[in-house]
């Protein structure tokens, strides 16, 4: 009993990690160029959006999955353009961004659809469905591997296992070629990479683009793979999680990855938890999971586990010449 | 020579630029109203019919503007430090608790008046509380706020749901809230100065809280431009290298300034919680601390610009909410792309119009 509880607390687990993990690895690439990016829940929310609207409209979940990559890249190219053409201030571009993301969503959903700022409700060849392995459905009651084989390997849906892949490939990205490694350089000190001949601002561009297409795939993920359609809101404050994630993560890919399966897996036992009570503690309140992954990362912060080191030249805007 | 280097004088940094940039934002906004299907210059008369067409609308135009003036006032004071605190939204919250724990003690014994002080203490030194980590973790450990307040606001809303639910709510009730005050704890309407103009605040919960904002504006002001500590709170905001040089402790500043920032957003309580529904109820905040972010934005971190900008959020969400009677299509989500629009032109891409502003100065202006 135990175990298969176990078990499909690992599965979702890995559903709800999988929007945290695309939108922790966008804001890799940001922070890693020195930009701040607060609105990596807007742009989620945009890309959420953008993907049921365009999945309803087509019935395709790749016509989808194309736009809500368009919007969140457009939504980065205006943070861009606030922060990186403009030197203005990054945090107030973020903010700003999810203000915008979280008005416009539901005020063009209800003007479009009338369903309070809710997109229909989307058929299943409009969405990005499970996938199942071969032999699941045999090895489900073939004990413990069996079960997890079925549950928490098969079963989801092609996004989920694109973020996989998009673990390693933004750690050979940012770690193995020649652009990773003047984005990572162009965050630390912008002024060394200005000196090479290499252009600060096209670099930093290039970084908020990529954040883009993640934070489209997480927005894509929540609309059209998890839920069938768009919901006002939906985000409900996973970006600022992801954004948790990142910094407990200190920066790099693949810790990024077990951060947001750790707060992922914090998601799915407090949902498993609620309602149930431990003997000896009674019932244990779902807000204490809740405030877990921001009170672990402000442990974290404040040193006590490792050091956190956030990108040196974060958050400056880069002056070429006074 | 760049632009960015070119002095402009004062009334076009402080009187042309801002307006240029809200006239955009308005713009867009209008574009958007259009988009689906709108008006944009009926929802503009509905929207100030709606928030100054009569006594009561001006009443709760003045009721959102108070929480605005606390917030935006909080966010200011760190923002002269150099801080950007996110966290007015979390610390309101949690001052909240102070506010309701100071009425819930005292209503029965006492009128409102003595109640008054102990709430406006208690959700102070609650709402500072709340600051006060971040404010540590900035200071000592050289985390940075941003990151440590957005955190904080998380964990304070885990944890005023958590009260809410589990210790402060009325038994055999639903509704996670406390009892409602009882008069000793309410902060009164302020009907007579409403009447002063010839109006009628009809069911608008306008109250002493908005005298007690007044006094804050001044009381900041006085802060950063009239004492010592208000110097060294701008010396560390404009070089922080220099600041300590001059040997101005950074740690005891930093901690001061995020206690004194925290606690104005924890006194925004006192409007919603004391003065409007009379009880602690989960969410109360409603987005204010984050509305401060644009207020203070707004009004470049003056008092008097944070009450301008505050009154014109004021507008906004009383007008759009009587928008949204008359107009079914936009929803009262149009508030937040207006704010969004708002915090975006008049914040993120402040400088947008600069350089041709500078071009135009130097052929022109100069002569």
């Amino acid at each position: 009993m135990e175990s298969l509880d176990l078990i499909s607390i690992l599965g979702s687990t890995i559903r709800l990690s999988i929007p945290l993990i695309f939108t922790a690895l966008a804001g890799l690439f940001t922070e890693r160029a020195g930009v701040f990016d607060i609105g990596l829940e807007g742009k989620m929310l945009f890309s959420a959006f953008a993907a049921a609207v365009a999945a309803f409209m087509t019935g395709s979940p790749w016509l989808g999955l194309l736009s809500g990559i368009t919007v969140s890249v457009l939504i980065s190219l205006i943070h861009g353009f606030a922060s990186i053409t403009n030197r203005g201030n990054q945090i107030v571009s973020g903010v700003a961004i999810n203000f915008l993301a979280s008005g416009l969503t539901a005020v063009l959903g209800q003007a479009w659809f009338s369903q309070g700022g809710r997109t229909p409700p989307l058929a299943a060849t409009a969405r990005f469905t499970e996938i199942v392995f071969p032999y699941a459905a045999e090895l489900r009651d073939t004990g413990l591997i069996g079960r997890f084989y079925a549950n928490v390997i098969s079963g989801h849906n092609i996004l989920t296992y694109l973020a996989f892949i998009a673990v390693p490939a933004s750690w050979w990205v940012l770690y193995r070629t020649r652009f990773g490694l003047r984005l990572r350089a162009v965050g630390e000190n912008p002024g060394a990479v200005d000196t090479a001949g290499i252009s600060v601002t096209w670099l930093r561009y290039r970084a908020t683009i990529c954040a883009g297409i993640l934070c489209g795939c997480s927005g894509t993920y929540l609309a059209i793979g998890q839920s069938a359609g768009f919901v006002k809101d939906m985000s409900a404050g996973k970006g600022y999680i992801a954004l948790a994630a990142l910094i407990f993560a200190k920066w790099r890919p693949v810790p990024v990855m077990l951060a947001c399966l750790l707060f992922g897996f914090l998601d799915a036992f407090a949902n498993f938890m609620q309602g149930k009570s431990v003997p000896g503690i009674g019932e244990v309140p779902v807000q204490i999971f809740q405030a877990l992954p921001y009170v672990l990362t402000c442990v974290l912060l404040a040193g006590f586990i490792g050091v956190a080191r956030p990108p040196k030249a974060g958050g400056v805007p880069y002056v070429k010449e006074r | 020579m760049s632009t960015a280097s070119v002095p402009l004088p004062n009334w076009i940094t402080y009187g042309l630029m801002p307006f240029l940039n809200l006239l955009v934002a308005f713009l867009i906004s209008g574009a958007v109203v259009w988009f689906i299907g709108e008006s944009p210059l009926d929802a503009v008369t509905l929207l100030l019919q709606g928030a100054l067409g009569n006594g009561e609308g001006i009443g709760f135009t003045l009721y959102y503007a108070t929480n605005f003036i606390f917030t935006g006032l909080s966010v200011a004071v760190a923002y002269h430090a150099g801080l950007f605190n996110i966290g007015s939204e979390g610390q309101a919250y949690v001052g909240g608790l102070g506010a309701a724990l100071a009425s819930l003690a005292l209503d029965h014994y006492v009128p409102w008046y003595v109640t008054m002080p102990f709430a406006v203490v208690g959700a102070a030194i609650f709402g500072a509380a709340w600051a006060l980590i971040p404010a540590w973790l900035q200071a000592k450990r050289g985390s940075h706020i941003v990151i440590t307040t957005i955190m904080f606001n998380f964990i304070g809303a885990a944890l005023m749901v958590y009260l809410l639910v589990h210790v402060l709510i009325v038994p055999g009730k639903m509704a996670p809230e406390t009892r409602v005050f009882l008069e000793g704890g309410q902060l009164p309407k302020l009907d007579w100065l409403i009447a002063l103009f010839g109006g009628k605040i009809g069911a608008a919960p306008f109250n002493v809280s908005f005298l007690i904002a007044l006094v804050m504006c001044v009381a900041v002001w006085a802060l950063i431009w009239r004492t010592k500590f208000g110097y060294e709170i701008r010396t560390l905001g404009a070089s922080p290298t220099a600041a300590v040089y001059a040997g101005i402790p950074y740690v005891k500043t930093v901690v001061i300034t995020m206690l004194i920032s925290g606690g104005l957003a924890g006194m925004m309580a006192l409007n919603p919680v004391l003065g409007a529904s009379a009880r602690l109820q989960v969410e109360f905040v409603g987005g204010a601390g984050f509305v401060g972010i644009a207020v203070s934005l707004m009004g470049r971190s003056h008092p008097v610009g944070i009450v301008l900008a505050a009154i014109l959020f004021g507008v906004l969400y009383q007008g759009g909410d009587a928008l949204s009677f008359d107009m079914p299509k936009i929803t009262r989500d149009m508030i937040v792309v207006i704010q969004g629009l708002v915090i975006l032109f008049a914040g993120a891409l402040e400088y947008l119009f600069r350089p041709a502003i500078v071009r135009v100065w130097q052929r022109f202006g100069k002569a």
